[in-house]
């Protein structure tokens, strides 16, 4: 079985963001990256494939040199080799999603896992994308996957509850919170994974169909508002959790 | 509390490797992760928490410095340190127990011990299923240990080793006791099995510093020790000495672990603690202490990767290690004392981790060798002339 996950090196979820000088995009310098989030979950369940079904592991990710760091994250995880789509240009979904295709189409993989979005830009349109321009079957926010012979049964997580689904595999999937516990990169795993192969691709090149005009940080939080004092409050606590804060 | 994301002033990231990087920062998550959230409550009680142990070997963290063949990491020097630095951010307990586990007794096995010995015990102890103890100081002999009254007399067939070792951490939950004792007026080092007949390891009660770590008594009355269990390849006192100045050098990163949690927690009170209207971090006595803190802390983390690069070129001395040792724990204790300032009263309380931090560092001013101690090795070092005696 052959298993590829596709990678993205986002910010820190504790970063403190800054826009660019170009006021179209996060300024990247001194904050620290990391495998995104979303990608972990994605990662563990193509080590578990593995770990069940055999065959190998791959993952890829398109950016810059600074990309290698999360790819090495990977490898120590446990995937056993690595593509650089080495290309730092600006990109929308769609050429992001074209070029990751292109090689992808290389691989004739059986899975290919992507996280349910990036933390970064939120574009949630990679995993659908891809699975279009391959023309295989997509399953997105999955939050539990089993493989019965040529079956995928899927737990997708949607509005209030779960839904079930099935289709075949080669299969896109993007997962979603809950799907696994990503393994911790072992100690040794990150000292065997300096001999894992890193190999540099130049990727295609697609332009852009849709531009980033600008962009721009919401105002900080407006003060909070104090309902009451005592347990005479509590009903209009909850009711504006409700009503007007939608959490409960 | 936001997510703990270190503290490097002078871009000594740069320094490190990517895979040292990233042993960091897996340590850290895992720190964060596992042993935060459970701590305190092991502290207050009194307790190790012992599910830690397998996690902690599955992520390779014992003897990690080791050769893969007996399953261990084969990290260099500087990740080692690393791994000690973020476990001690936890607490200096648990990374107590894996400096004990890797540097005074895997160490020693690999250093001194039989081939045998060594495929015995070594993978075992990499994986957590055994757990081991180092038992050198006594009740009557702690810096001078050369003066040790633990023997062990040759019986022909085995050894009879008498005698009574305290303070020994990890000593009731170890599985094998690496034993310092005199045989012939010589120090040798023996392997004690748990359930050694005559061999007992009773807890001690009573800390108020490394709560939440296990310290024990190790009695020995008439223990027969099978010949094959004595280390082939000591030099005297020399030898237990060498185990040290390996578990030392990691105490030295790990105070830096210490201290960056007290900072850190010092820090983001200072921020959002408001008296007179205004932060406290306002005002200039407050940060006065917080900028103490950065200096000291970058300066012992410069001091750890000079030491750590020497270690791994072979070109150490051991007073560097002493130097870097009593630097940084006198230093991670003095933070911690003003970060309990800085959050005035709620610096006293286990909601905080400041309080527990300060206690774990008096036990870890004292052992592997006092600050006094190490004093006088670089005295010695630096003047040629001995003030020990
Ligand atoms: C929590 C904990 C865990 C420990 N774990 C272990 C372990 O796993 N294995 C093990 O073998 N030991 C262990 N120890 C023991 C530790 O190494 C000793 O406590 C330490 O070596 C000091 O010995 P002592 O307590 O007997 O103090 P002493 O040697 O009695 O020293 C008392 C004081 O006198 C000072 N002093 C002594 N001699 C001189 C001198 N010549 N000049 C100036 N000052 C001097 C010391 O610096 C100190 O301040 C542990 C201790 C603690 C607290
Ligand atoms: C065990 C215990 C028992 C107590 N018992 C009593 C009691 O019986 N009755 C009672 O009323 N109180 C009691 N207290 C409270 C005690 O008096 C307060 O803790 C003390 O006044 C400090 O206030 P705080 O803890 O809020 O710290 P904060 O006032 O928040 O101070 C935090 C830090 O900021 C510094 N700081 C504050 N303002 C400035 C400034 N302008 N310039 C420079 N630095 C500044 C402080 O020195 C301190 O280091 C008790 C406290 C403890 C720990």
């Amino acid at each position: 079985m052959k298993c590829i996950v596709c990678v993205n090196h986002v910010p820190d979820t504790e970063a403190k963001i800054k826009v660019g000088a170009d006021g179209k995009y996060i300024d990247k310098a001194g904050i620290n990256h990391i495998l995104n989030p979303y990608d972990e979950f994605a990662t563990e369940a193509i080590l578990q494939l593995k770990e069940k079904n055999g065959g190998e592991t791959l993952a890829i990710t398109l950016g810059g040199d600074s990309h290698k760091e999360t790819l090495r994250k990977a490898l120590a995880m446990g995937v056993d080799k690595a593509i650089l789509l080495k290309d730092d240009s600006v990109r929308d979904s769609l050429s992001v999603a074209k070029a990751l295709a292109e090689e992808l189409k290389k691989h004739t993989p059986d899975f290919i896992l992507f996280g349910k979005q990036s933390i970064d830009y939120y574009n949630e349109q990679i995993p659908g994308m891809v699975a279009e321009i391959l023309g295989l079957p997509s399953v997105t926010a999955v939050v539990k996957l089993t493989v019965e012979d040529k079956k995928v049964i899927c737990h997708r997580e949607i509005e209030g509850g779960q839904e079930i689904v099935e289709t075949t595999y080669p299969v896109v999937i993007s997962a979603h919170k809950g799907l696994n516990e990503p393994r911790y990169p072992s100690l040794k795993g990150i000292m065997a994974s300096k001999t894992k192969p890193i190999t540099e691709i130049q990727p295609i090149a697609v332009a852009p169909v849709v531009e980033t005009i600008t962009m721009f940080k919401a105002q900080s939080k407006q003060a909070g508002k104090i309902v009451g004092t005592d347990a005479a409050a509590v009903p209009e606590l909850v009711r504006l959790l409700h009503e007007e804060a939608k959490v409960i | 509390m936001t997510k703990f994301s270190g503290l490097d002033y002078y871009e000594i990231d740069g320094l490190l490797t990517e895979e040292e990087v990233l042993v960091r920062n897996t340590v850290r998550e895992f720190t964060e992760e596992q042993i935060l959230p459970i701590i305190e409550k092991n502290y207050r009680i009194g307790t190790f928490p012992m599910d830690l142990i397998p996690k902690m070997a599955d992520l390779g963290m014992f003897g990690s410095t080791l050769p893969a063949k007996y399953g261990c990491a084969e990290m260099n020097n500087v990740a080692y340190g690393l791994v000690m630095q973020e476990l001690e951010r936890g607490d200096s307990g648990i990374r107590s127990f894996a400096s004990v586990q890797s540097a005074l007794v895997m160490y020693p096995i690999y250093t001194f011990g039989s081939e045998k010995q060594k495929d015995y015990w070594l993978p075992k102890l990499a994986s957590g299923e055994s757990v081991g103890c180092f038992g050198l100081t006594e009740p009557d002999y702690g810096s001078n240990p050369g003066g040790m009254i633990t023997t062990a007399q040759d019986k022909g067939d085995h050894y009879l080793l008498n005698g009574a070792k305290m303070w020994i951490t990890n000593g009731t939950i170890a599985d094998v006791a690496v034993v310092w004792a005199k045989l012939n007026g010589i120090v040798h080092g023996f392997l004690v099995e748990k359930g050694t007949q005559g061999f007992s390891a009773p807890e001690m009660i009573g800390k108020h510093s490394l709560r939440a770590s296990v310290t024990s008594e190790l009695i020995f009355q008439d223990v027969q020790i099978p010949k094959e269990n004595i280390f082939p390849k000591t030099d005297g006192l020399k030898s237990p000495l060498m185990c040290l100045n390996q578990a030392r050098y990691g105490i030295a990163w790990g105070a830096i672990g210490s201290a960056m949690a007290t900072y850190n927690t010092a820090l983001e009170y200072s921020k959002t603690r408001i008296q007179f209207g205004k932060p406290i971090a306002s005002f200039q006595m407050t940060q006065e202490k917080l900028v103490f803190m950065v200096a000291e802390i970058t300066k012992a983390q410069l001091l750890c990767l000079q030491l750590g690069r020497l270690k791994d070129k072979l070109t150490l001395r051991f007073p560097q290690v002493s130097l870097a040792k009593r630097n940084n724990v006198q230093m991670a204790l003095e933070i911690a004392r003003m970060a309990r300032e800085i959050l005035g009263a709620n610096g006293i309380l286990d909601e905080y981790p400041v309080m527990r931090h300060m206690a774990n560092l008096e036990s870890v001013k004292t052992y592997e060798g006092t600050h006094e101690m190490h004093t006088l090795i670089v005295g010695q070092d630096i003047t040629g002339i001995q003030a020990f005696v």
